[in-house]
């Protein structure tokens, strides 16, 4: 899942500045999972900002909706009404969710409300660890199952470094040496011989090096025939 | 300023709402400006209910549940004090003392505790002044 | 006048004396081109230092492809302590245009941040983050800007943001387009950067049709009309064209109001630089 954090609120209450009606947009799927942009959410920061805007006499109407994917159109038009006379969303999705708004509202000033950060997954309540970097050529075959490229803070392929001590990274005694879960997930699988070959440099074309990337699912794209003709039935 | 003061007091059916029960059948005097809100455990107060009473015009707003690891609902108080932390937390970035908000745990047969619990509230509101938000008038 | 020196696949030095005994007396200094096109050669550091053994003026580029912060700023101390002046800071051609395709980019900062960086190192003897410097560097700090790249209502804007991140002179994407090249330079002097930067107006010699259409299509960035590739269609001697536009063009370039000076990219065809100036009028140059 996507996972973000919060802004604080006194960056969005500047953002918001010199609008009236604004809107909080959440979204019910990842940004929901880690507690910072579904329905509850919306709810609470919606209501930070009224009371932010009775306390300084801003006059702000703030209004809420929650839609099911906030990167989905179909899920986004849903809210169409609720857009129409906004000044400002501000948009308590992940970065996906708000350009997808942008797109669809071109005309709306969409804030964001949330600092996206990574790709990763729940660990215990409330924390949330970095799992994949999304390079585009998936290795965890070769490292017991663990990614390197974000887990490790140097990104190495063979590593672990010379600032791995007592399973810890080097950056923050807090943080585990990537390398380290590598090797000893490899050592229980009895594959320590993936250790002993060097990786050679990575394709970073696959990654955000390539620039900015488009998968194409060929068996789901459709032809501009269907394409009017499914425009057609609706 | 007195005659304006306004408290609201969340307190579960099991803590806080038996010991002012208590306190008021053993004739204990407390400040008539808290507003008591029954409710069924505290584990159900969010942080909104705790925002929208201070929008609202609340001076302070606490949450009365039973001692810890003593919730007839294993956990509720322990959710209502995260919940607590989280309110203080937005309210200072918004502007108001999170002094405001307080937490408490309080038994069933603990009366005497209850009168405690608003004075500490009261003797707060007296030291901060009323809500901002009512001077600002909305 | 300046033109441009590009560091060779090699590690050996005399390419690069070579075209700086060549070039000296005929420019005022020499772009040394960072991995141009992310083809890996002699670094731009090590080649501006040879010039500087050969006495040619070197402007040392540096992208932002290849190093971060750290890198770029320890750089920019060291060419400074081994006497290098000028530096040109630029983006970079991305990788995926060169011979390292697999490669990561850097991009930590871009081109405009590293001139205020640059500026703060000089002129505050201050790093990224407020460390101090004992010695600041030394140099007169370049940019480069497109007037043919889109959208071109902001190019002007685009160039004031460099001016007032500490560019000292701006050198420009060739040009062919002279209308479109005016009506930028008319731009840009309706802002008064004209006296805030010294612009300098780039060319680039033809050397063959192809080349000139090779520029039309693929080069991104790039404009060359319709009338520049029919003269070298019609042209008997294609060379000898080429360098005639290119001669016409500078002695244009020098007639409009605001461009200071000429940037020669005479890409692989460095040994015509001298006979280009000469036919402009441009040389000898003046003492520095």
């Amino acid at each position: 899942m996507i996972v973000a954090d919060k802004k604080p609120l006194s960056e969005l209450f500047e953002n918001v500045e010199g609008c009236k009606r604004i809107l909080v947009a959440g979204c019910k799927s990842c940004v929901a999972i880690c507690l910072v942009g579904g329905e509850k959410e919306v709810g609470l920061l919606a209501e930070s900002l009224r009371l932010f805007s009775d306390l300084n006499s801003k006059g702000w109407e703030v209004s809420e909706y929650t839609v099911e994917r906030q990167c989905e159109k179909e899920w986004v038009r849903e809210m169409h009404q609720s857009v129409q006379d906004i000044d400002a969303v501000v948009s308590i999705a992940c970065g996906v969710g708000a350009q997808t708004m942008q797109e669809l509202y071109p005309d709306k000033r969409i804030l964001p409300g949330l600092n996206t950060s990574n790709m990763g997954a729940p660990d215990e309540q409330g924390i949330f660890l970095e799992k994949c970097g999304g390079c585009g050529d998936c290795i965890l075959h070769l490292t017991g199952g663990i990614c390197p490229i974000v887990r490790c803070a140097k990104s190495l392929l063979n590593g672990p470094c010379g600032g791995s001590q007592n399973g810890k990274c080097e950056i923050d005694p807090e943080t585990p040496c990537a390398w380290e879960q590598i090797y000893d997930s490899l050592k229980r699988l009895g594959r320590l011989d993936l250790m002993e070959k060097i990786i050679p440099p990575k394709n970073w074309i696959p990654s955000r090096s390539g620039g900015p990337r488009k998968i194409v699912r060929p068996e789901a794209v459709l032809t501009p025939e269907e394409k009017e003709t499914k425009e057609g039935i609706n | 300023m007195k005659a304006n003061l306004s408290i609201v007091g969340y307190c579960c059916s099991y803590g806080g709402y038996s010991s002012a029960d208590l306190a008021g059948a053993s004739r204990l005097r407390y400040s008539p400006d808290v507003m008591i809100i029954r409710i069924p455990c505290v584990g159900r107060i969010d942080v909104i209910h705790i925002l929208r009473a201070i929008r609202n015009g609340a001076d302070a707003v606490f949450v009365a549940g039973c001692l810890e690891r003593n919730c007839n609902f294993e956990y509720g108080n322990f959710e209502a004090r995260k919940r607590v932390e989280h309110a203080r937390r937005l309210l200072g970035e918004i502007g108001i003392e999170k002094e405001r908000v307080e937490v408490f745990n309080v038994a069933s047969n603990q009366g005497w505790r209850f009168p405690e619990i608003v004075d500490e509230m009261v003797s707060r509101v007296n030291v901060l002044g009323p809500n901002p938000i009512r001077k600002v008038g909305k | 006048m300046t033109a441009e020196i590009g560091p060779p696949k090699s590690a050996n030095p005399e390419i690069v004396r070579r075209y700086a005994r060549l070039l000296r007396e005929h420019g005022d200094a020499f772009n040394v081109t960072d991995n141009q096109t992310a083809i890996v050669r002699m670094s731009s550091f090590a080649s501006a230092l040879i010039c500087l053994q050969e006495g040619a003026e070197p402007i040392m580029q540096m992208t932002c492809r290849d190093r971060n912060r750290i890198a770029l700023q320890s750089d920019l101390l060291g060419a400074s302590a081994l006497g290098v002046r000028n530096v040109l800071c630029l983006s970079g051609d991305h990788q995926t245009f060169g011979n390292q395709r697999e490669a990561k980019n850097v991009y930590d900062i871009d081109s405009t941040q590293e001139l205020q960086m640059f500026k703060m190192m000089r002129d505050e003897r201050r790093i990224l983050g407020d460390d101090e410097l004992e010695e600041g560097p030394k140099m007169f700090l370049g940019a480069v800007e497109n007037p043919f790249a889109d959208p071109f209502e902001f190019r002007v804007a685009r160039l004031a943001k460099k001016v007032s991140a500490g560019a000292d002179f701006v050198q420009t994407q060739a040009v062919f387009d002279m209308e479109r090249f005016e009506r930028w330079m008319s731009a840009a002097r309706d802002r008064g950067l004209d006296r805030k930067v010294h612009i300098i107006a780039g060319v680039v010699p033809l050397k063959s049709l192809g080349a000139a259409n090779y520029m039309k299509k693929k080069v991104p960035g790039m404009i060359v009309p319709d009338h520049i590739i029919e003269r070298m269609r019609k042209a008997t001697d294609a060379k000898s064209e080429g360098i005639r536009i290119c001669v016409e063009q500078i002695e244009h370039l020098m007639t409009i109001k605001g461009v200071h000076g000429v940037h020669i990219m005479a890409v692989n065809w460095e040994e015509k630089v001298p006979e280009i100036v000469e036919k402009a009028n441009l040389h000898p140059r003046p003492p520095p």
